[in-house]
């Protein structure tokens, strides 16, 4: 039995979809000019760029889009799968700061950070795919969204968890993806990609979100509906409340997609989270925010939609014990709720900073909460009466052969990260903060980088020295020089 | 009028009480209480009083919003009053707020604005996704003593420094402060943008717009 967490009821989810489906009608929702005329052909009225949607026509386009797909890695296997009850964690994305790893204070990242937590996310298992994880401040700013996918496809062979800053470099985006996967039709027919999209709480698609919904649709490449409502600012207060106002911009935005190109693959995903009351700030640790996510998700689920979700992040500034107990918690629930892409691991302070020290000991939450949902199988015939009846009440278990054929199926084994008491007792045993630095540096050790084909590697470069020097940009921080392609040609 | 109506005043600011407040003002106004000893010595009180018990996490921001809207309903009635004979209230600034170019997420800007104004400030709101040379132009035109600046994303954050610079270019930035805030903004961002204070949340703004005023105050030769 796979075990489950569920928060909402089959009555409960069906009076959400009820109301969600009538905001999208009443008051409506706000969407942009780029979206307009394709809303009217299908019948929708608009009205000072407020679209009233009726319901029969979001049901008929909910239907359309796909229960599922899979996201390619650079060879070509399916290595995530969206839809039904699979769960994939990625590292939290697009961080402007990251904890220095010799001093734990932060500070901007820049482009050698993002290559190191690239580089140590390839080797950790735990990620099935990688994030455009942060904004490398020592690029112009106006090309910081491409490049960070540049250096992600640069260093990684799995798929990727991406987005725009703007209408306009989503172009840009997709093609470089394109170039690393071999032309729009091989991006297309197998994706290593997924592009998040966010609304704007409440209910309101923003030139930039309603570009990146259609023009994502016409690409074939998959849109991840990123909604955040923030329960008693941007959204109601009450928690079912605010997983109506995100089912409402979800189907509102899926309808968009749909009627841009039916079939397209598209996730019912968000980043929701309450508001805090006496700070203002939005809680990623608060035990509510992980509610809202895992009841947003079931809801997508009911609806037959693959689903994403962002938790697995802390909200203190350091790495600490709240940071760890947050993130660990909101794992567990994440994979029981069985999301299929959960992102926020290794991010802190309110989704202010990254850490790579923090994304390794998410890591360790990650194994754990994916060995809970593996759940407990009855592995042998008997359960227990066999090997009682080998070893009877001497309790000689560890001599059987089963246990030795079974041992490593039925236990996870956590890195050295986890103390469990392999190091003497003697006090010499490094803290937790030293620990995961000890692993990152083994990680970053043990990566090599695949190259990829040399003509790509060779029209990735031409791509990002045209573009960057349209921006001023000297060189391509991060990639070493040895390895442009573009420099042998 | 009896004291004892000042301290109703001072109530119905903590309990957040429109109607309540401005039935107090408008009685005070009939029995000849003067505008602003009304103001002084039962409204303000509740908004400090207010202030300190949000600080001490006691009262919430829901608390503090209805609050604010009860010194708007009291102001509302006593700001006319105090017009007819011929005075203001002492203002304690004039304030521009936007969020930055691109930045369309005003929460927590709007939450700044009411506070400001139940404090006595003048707010001028521009909205959202308000480029630099906008908040330099309004700046100008109502001789602003601080333009604040918030922004929720970490991309749009960079955009408080070309506030900054549109301020510099237009030769106003000696006269004008700049605090920013917005959830990914910290102190050293302020630093590094040249912005003259930063502000955690939306009370700390309260406290940092005043301390600006003294700073410009003093500067005044």
């Amino acid at each position: 039995m796979r075990p489950k967490f569920e928060l909402l009821d089959k009555p409960l989810i069906e009076r959400i979809l009820d109301e969600a489906f009538e905001l999208i009608e009443d008051p409506g929702v706000r969407v942009a000019p780029y979206v307009v005329d394709l809303l009217r052909a299908a019948g929708v009225t608009v009205k000072d760029n407020v679209a009233h949607i009726p319901e029969p026509l979001a049901r008929r386009l909910l239907d359309l889009a796909p229960r599922g797909f899979c996201l390619y890695d650079r060879s070509g296997r399916p290595a995530v799968r969206y839809g039904g009850d699979d769960v994939h964690f990625d590292p939290g994305s697009s961080c402007l700061n990251i904890l220095d790893p010799a001093t734990q204070q932060p500070r901007p990242a820049l482009a050698a950070d993002l290559v190191r937590m690239v580089q140590v996310a390839e080797m950790l298992p735990q990620f099935a795919a990688q994030s455009t994880a942060m904004v490398c401040n020592d690029v112009p700013p106006e090309i910081g969204d491409w490049y960070r996918l540049l250096l992600v496809l640069w260093y990684s062979e799995k798929p990727v968890v991406t987005g725009a800053f703007s209408a306009a470099s989503l172009h840009t985006l997709l093609e470089l993806v394109a170039i690393e996967s071999g032309g729009p039709e091989a991006l297309r027919q197998q994706p290593r990609a997924v592009f998040d999209v966010c609304p704007s709480p409440p209910l309101n698609w923003s030139e930039f979100a309603s570009q990146n919904l259609v023009d994502l649709a016409r690409s074939g490449v998959p849109a991840e509906i990123v909604s955040m409502p923030l329960a008693g600012a941007t959204a109601p207060v009450t928690l079912a409340g605010s997983v109506v106002q995100h089912a409402a911009e979800c189907i509102s935005g899926i309808t968009i997609h749909q009627l841009a190109r039916p079939g397209a693959p598209i996730v019912w995903g968000g980043a929701p989270a309450i508001f805090d009351m006496r700070t203002g700030k939005t809680p990623m640790g608060a035990i509510e925010t992980a509610m809202l996510d895992v009841a947003c998700a079931q809801v997508g689920k009911y609806l037959g939609l693959p689903t994403h979700a962002y938790l697995v992040a802390g909200d203190g500034r350091v790495i600490d014990a709240q940071v760890e107990m947050e993130s660990g918690m909101s794992a567990v629930l994440g994979a029981l709720a069985g999301i299929n892409m959960i992102s926020g691991a290794g991010m802190l302070d309110f989704l202010a900073c990254h850490s790579i020290e923090k994304l390794v000991i998410d890591a360790e939450a990650i194994a754990s909460a994916q060995r809970l949902i593996e759940g407990i199988e009855p592995r042998t015939e008997s359960l227990a009466v066999d090997m009682f009846a080998q070893t009877g009440l001497h309790g000689d278990f560890l001599k059987l052969k089963e246990t030795r054929a079974l041992f490593r199926k039925e236990q996870h084994f956590p890195s050295a990260l986890i103390d469990r008491g392999f190091s003497p007792r003697d006090g010499s045993t490094p803290d937790i903060l030293e620990r995961a630095r000890q692993r990152v540096e083994e990680l970053v050790a043990a990566y090599e980088r695949h190259a990829l084909p040399a003509e790509r590697e060779h029209e990735m470069i031409v791509f990002a020295q045209r573009e960057g020097r349209k921006a001023g940009l000297e060189g391509l921080p991060g990639i070493r020089a040895p390895e442009h392609a573009g420099d042998r040609a | 009028m009896p004291d004892t109506n000042f301290s109703a005043m001072r109530q119905s600011i903590i309990d957040g009480a429109p109607d309540t407040a401005s039935s107090l003002a408008q009685q005070a106004v009939t029995s000849g209480v003067a505008p602003l000893d009304a103001i002084n010595n039962g409204f303000v009180p509740g908004m400090q009083e207010v202030g300190e018990q949000f600080a001490k996490g006691q009262m919430f921001l829901p608390d503090m919003m209805a609050s604010a809207e009860a010194m708007r309903a009291a102001m509302a009635v006593l700001d006319p009053e105090l017009k007819k004979l011929g005075a203001e209230r002492p203002l304690s600034g004039i304030v521009v707020l936007g969020t930055t170019k691109g930045d369309i997420h005003e929460i927590g800007k709007t939450l700044v604005g009411t506070l400001l104004t139940a404090h006595g400030f003048r707010v001028h709101d521009l909205g959202v996704d308000v480029p630099g040379e906008k908040f330099a132009a309004t700046a100008r035109e109502l001789n602003a003593d601080i333009v604040g600046v918030s922004a929720l994303l970490t991309t749009t954050m960079r955009n408080q420094k070309g506030v900054v610079e549109a301020l510099e270019k237009a030769g106003l930035r000696s006269q004008v402060k700049v605090m920013v805030g917005g959830a990914p903004v910290t102190r050293r961002w302020a630093e590094e943008i040249g912005a003259d204070g930063y502000a955690k949340d939306a009370m700390s703004a309260v406290d940092l717009a005043r301390e600006l005023m003294q700073r410009k105050l003093q500067a005044v030769p």
